[in-house]
């Protein structure tokens, strides 16, 4: 799939005028998606974003790809039926937590458990946008918004724990703000083999300001984001003096000093079970304190498509070719003469 | 050896036109399988046949209760019929609950076989019979064949190896073969199933043979037995005949139209009762390519398929009333982003779950506008069983040529009857083929949504074709470029242009020919699979010297262009439709003609003696 021609962002970007709020993370978003699609060298005519209903879901209008605009929640099953159809396609969702979680929350999970080979964006703001600021289902309880003046009674997703326990094979968490990070991660998803879930922080300016500052803000986030590394024990804040100690199935955050090196938890995205990932994503239910960012998992499993085509070439193996005429007249026949 | 009693045969057979049985028992008592044994037995034969199975939406009801009992009737003909009868000249029960059922559609003086073990007194008391049946005289004006069909049944298979409860299964084979020894049917054809289908479980195979055994000899030895009936083979085209029901039918059609379009199927859905069996067949079938996607809702099914669409496959997806009620918004995309697709409705009874074993044609307006905004699609219906496949492929024509989505509407009656089917030639199948859009079509670059001057067909460009990448979606779309568009002017452009492309496939529909009776005072109209009872009763009609001129839509949406003419030159139209006047609807308002409405909403098929009684009544008047 990887094109002998060198492409720049501008290759990927289309005629449309893009029409996001002005300091809406999605741009940034948008600027990481193109420059990794260049700089792996895709073929644009190769990749189809598709997307559903939301601010972010508007995404494939300014993709110079296949793509499809489709209907609320729905991306993921107009995308299942795109990937089984056509395995040589990159097939990529674009979804908000509304659209993923709450409408579409039954598409995402299955195609997720399926292993169908997708890559699912989730910008999550923790708002409804488009239809101007409501709560969504990662609102943080009690949040006032025009349909909660009295505070949101709704306990939040936490969209990773969601997908880690809907049998993701890949999941991983980043920012808007990250570029670098965001297009490392963006990489890693296209190589896998399978349903990709990336979960990215995205800030709201209009209806959600500063969601994600514990994370984003220069201040901030050097005390609050734990980076988490495939193979290297889960250390952060000033001079990795904090760290994560998982212990009977639950992570916490201890003082590296207090405990030593030795007992921190050493990341393993490709762990058999999905336990110790689920246990990290558990240290921060709506990131307001220490979060972990990156790929919390990264296994191998068959996916979908491949093993119906597997089955499709062994029905032909054993079978031959799908003759009609013979299939009719399978269940027996008579034959009537002139 | 010579003191043995001689036995000889003692059988006086009676030569019938036709005759229809119906098996009836507890949803355990393996009725369906009954009857389709007869009816393959009797289709090898030769007859024309035609059947009507019947069972509860409960997989076990209660044992013993008029709610469990299921039933297979199954008309028999040496000649072409197009009904599985008014009434059963035969009634097979197995228990109470099943002739308390059905008693009241039996003909008159009509033979009742029962299996006089299950008529004890808990049967009885569960069926709601103060006193026996079989004892108290009620069953005086039929002809009664009492049997122990269970202790024959039990000493039959002794030897079998299979033990307890489970040798009682084995009588509806008992069954099938008295039946068998009544209508004269070669045994051969059901022995080689039994030893085909339970070759891997030898003593259900062996206790199945016994019982099927027993039951045709019981018949032979029997003086009870000694009248029995032969149908001759019936005179049919020459040709090779299979027997065929209408869901194999249908998903042969999804099949033979991939084929047909050179395009590989990608069948999407989410189990329904009538409409799994289509699923079942189509995820049989590997080997011709077919991609069949159990989804996990009705909304993801019509999803994958559209994106298969989208993705340059023959995308289809299979529901019935419920299903098709949770995939309207993605039809409406469908409209929207004029991807071709095929939605089949295999229509029930309703509303909400209703009747989910039971026939209806109560979908109709569904169809036509059971979408938000103005969202236009060819509709198009099945009439029999065998029919289903030729339907399928031109709702699938349709459905490519024009990039649109299509609704084929089957029914529950047609899904799961079956008729003998001569095997059509398939190298004569039409090229329903359309090319992929490979070029770009503009100097501007490509743009989606440049149509046909003529058709109005927007290009299908498939990903994977370099420089012809494009968006589309759900947002209303700006004429030619098709991007995103608010323009009042455009939207009333695009919303007409979507309308006058459906409406022009009437130029590429046959028109209707009335080839008999062209010059009576009444037209019947029907369409679906009221197409047997129908014809049924016009025949009957006109035997008895009357004149009946008839129309059966196949095409529902648009209708065929001299369909107004046609209704403005009878004095009377009658619209038999099994919902509360979907078509008569359609047609009154769109021809302004004053056609009367005939209604059956009992969740079973017209009966022929009613159309016949319906167009005397009108005929008389």
């Amino acid at each position: 799939m990887t094109s002998a021609t060198s492409y720049t962002r501008q290759d990927w970007q289309t005629d449309q005028e893009v029409r996001w709020c002005p300091g809406c993370g999605d741009y940034t978003i948008l600027a990481s998606v193109q420059n990794f699609m260049a700089d792996l060298g895709v073929d644009r005519e190769n990749v189809v974003f598709v997307s559903g209903i939301g601010c972010a879901s508007r995404f494939p209008y300014y993709m110079n790809t296949y793509g499809m605009h489709g209907i609320h929640g729905r991306a993921p099953a107009i995308a299942s039926g795109i990937a089984v159809a056509r395995p040589d396609l990159s097939v990529w969702v674009v979804t908000g937590d509304g659209d993923a979680l709450s409408i579409g929350g039954n598409h995402i999970i299955h195609a997720l458990r399926r292993n169908i080979n997708i890559k699912v964006l989730l910008f999550n703001n923790q708002i409804y946008g488009l239809t101007k600021g409501q709560y969504s289902p990662t609102s943080e309880e009690g949040k006032k918004t025009k349909s909660s003046p009295w505070g949101s009674i709704d306990h939040p997703f936490n969209p990773v724990s969601l997908a880690l326990g809907a049998e993701a094979t890949f999941v991983a968490r980043t920012t808007d703000m990250d570029r670098p990070g965001t297009q490392e991660i963006l990489t890693a998803a296209y190589r896998h083999q399978g349903s990709a879930f990336v979960e990215i922080y995205q800030n709201c300016n209009v209806f959600n300001d500063k969601a994600f500052i514990a994370l984003t803000g220069k201040e901030e986030r050097d005390v609050n984001k734990i980076n988490l590394a495939h193979g290297k024990p889960v250390v952060f804040g000033p001079d990795d003096s904090r760290g994560v100690v998982i212990e009977h199935g639950t992570a916490r955050i201890v003082d590296v000093a207090e405990v030593g090196l030795d007992a921190i938890y050493v990341h393993d995205a490709t762990a058999p079970s999905a336990g110790a990932a689920f246990a990290l994503s558990r240290l921060s239910h709506t990131p307001v304190g220490p979060t972990p960012m990156g790929i919390f998992r990264n296994v191998e499993r068959t996916t979908y498509e491949s093993v119906l085509q597997q089955q499709i070439h062994d029905a032909l193996e054993s079978r031959g070719p799908g003759d009609l005429r013979a299939l009719i007249a399978s269940s027996g026949t008579w034959t009537v003469g002139e | 050896m010579s003191e043995a009693p001689t036995i000889e045969p003692i059988q006086d057979t009676e030569n019938v036109h036709v005759v229809a049985i119906r098996f009836a028992g507890d949803s355990g008592d393996g009725m369906q399988l009954a009857g389709t044994r007869f009816t393959e037995a009797s289709a090898i034969f030769g007859n024309d046949l035609a059947t009507f199975p019947n069972f509860p939406a409960e997989i076990r009801a209660p044992a013993g209760t008029l709610p469990g009992v299921s039933s297979f009737q199954v008309q028999i003909a040496d000649r072409d019929i197009l009904t599985p009868g008014d009434q059963p000249d035969v009634l097979v029960a197995m228990n109470p609950a099943a002739l308390k059922a059905n008693l009241a559609d039996l003909a008159p003086a009509g033979t009742i076989v029962i299996n006089s073990n299950a008529f004890d007194e808990r049967n009885l008391a569960r069926a709601g019979y103060p006193a026996n049946p079989i004892e108290d005289g009620s069953l005086d004006s039929y002809r009664v064949l009492s049997v122990p069909m269970e202790d024959l049944t039990k000493q039959a298979v002794e030897g079998s190896g299979l033990k307890g409860r489970g040798v009682l299964r084995s009588k509806n084979f008992f069954a099938l073969g008295l039946m068998a020894w009544m209508f004269n049917r070669p045994i051969d054809t059901t022995l080689e199933w039994i030893a085909k289908y339970y070759g891997k479980e030898p003593d259900v195979k062996a206790a199945n043979e016994l019982a099927f055994r027993a039951g045709y000899n019981l018949g032979e030895t029997t003086e009870m037995f000694r009248h029995t009936y032969t149908v001759p083979p019936a005179e049919m085209p020459p040709g090779t005949y299979t027997n065929v029901t209408g869901n194999q039918a249908l998903a042969w059609g999804i099949i033979a139209a991939g084929q047909a379009a050179r395009l590989p199927v990608m069948y999407a859905s989410y189990p329904i009762t009538p409409a799994s069996d289509i699923l079942h067949e189509l995820s049989r079938h590997r080997n011709f390519g077919v991609r069949t996607f159990q989804a996990e809702d009705e909304i993801a099914a019509v999803g994958a398929a559209l994106g298969a669409a989208f993705a340059g496959h023959l995308g289809v997806t299979g529901t019935s009333g419920p299903g098709l009620a949770l995939k309207s918004e993605t039809i409406s995309l469908a409209v929207m982003t004029e991807l071709p697709l095929l939605i089949v409705d295999v229509q029930r009874g309703g509303p909400s779950t209703g009747l989910p074993t039971k026939t209806e044609q109560a979908d109709l307006l569904m169809a036509m506008y059971g979408r938000h905004g103005e969202a236009p699609l060819p509709v198009v219906s099945v009439s029999s069983p065998s029919d289903a496949f030729f339907a399928t492929i031109e709702a699938v024509r349709i459905a490519l040529k024009y990039m649109t989505p299509v609704i084929l509407l089957s029914d529950g009656y047609i899904a799961t009857s079956a008729e003998p089917w001569r095997i059509p030639n398939l190298d004569s199948l039409p090229d329903i083929s359309v090319p992929f859009t490979t070029t770009t079509n503009s100097e501007a670059g490509f743009l989606p949504y440049l149509r046909d001057p003529k058709t109005l067909v927007r290009p299908w460009a498939v990903p994977g074709t370099p420089g012809l990448q494009h968006r589309i979606g759900g947002l209303e779309k700006e004429d030619r470029t098709g991007n995103v568009s608010y323009t009042p002017a455009n939207h009333e452009l695009m919303t007409q242009l979507r309308e006058r492309k459906i409406a022009q496939i009437a130029d590429d529909i046959p028109e209707i020919v009335i080839d008999t009776h062209a010059d009576a005072d009444v037209l019947v109209i029907g369409w679906g699979s009221s197409y047997g009872a129908i014809l049924a009763g016009v025949r009957r009609v006109r035997n008895n010297g009357h004149k009946v001129a008839r129309v059966h839509l196949r095409h529902l949406n648009p209708f065929p262009k001299n369909l107004g003419e046609i209704l403005q030159r009878y004095p009377k139209v009658l619209v038999p439709e099994l919902n509360r006047g979907h078509l008569w609807r359609l047609l009154r308002a769109d021809f302004l003609v004053d056609a009367i409405r005939y209604s059956k909403v009992e969740g079973r098929p017209f009966k022929a003696a009613e159309i016949e009684n319906k167009l005397m009544e009108l005929i008389e008047s």
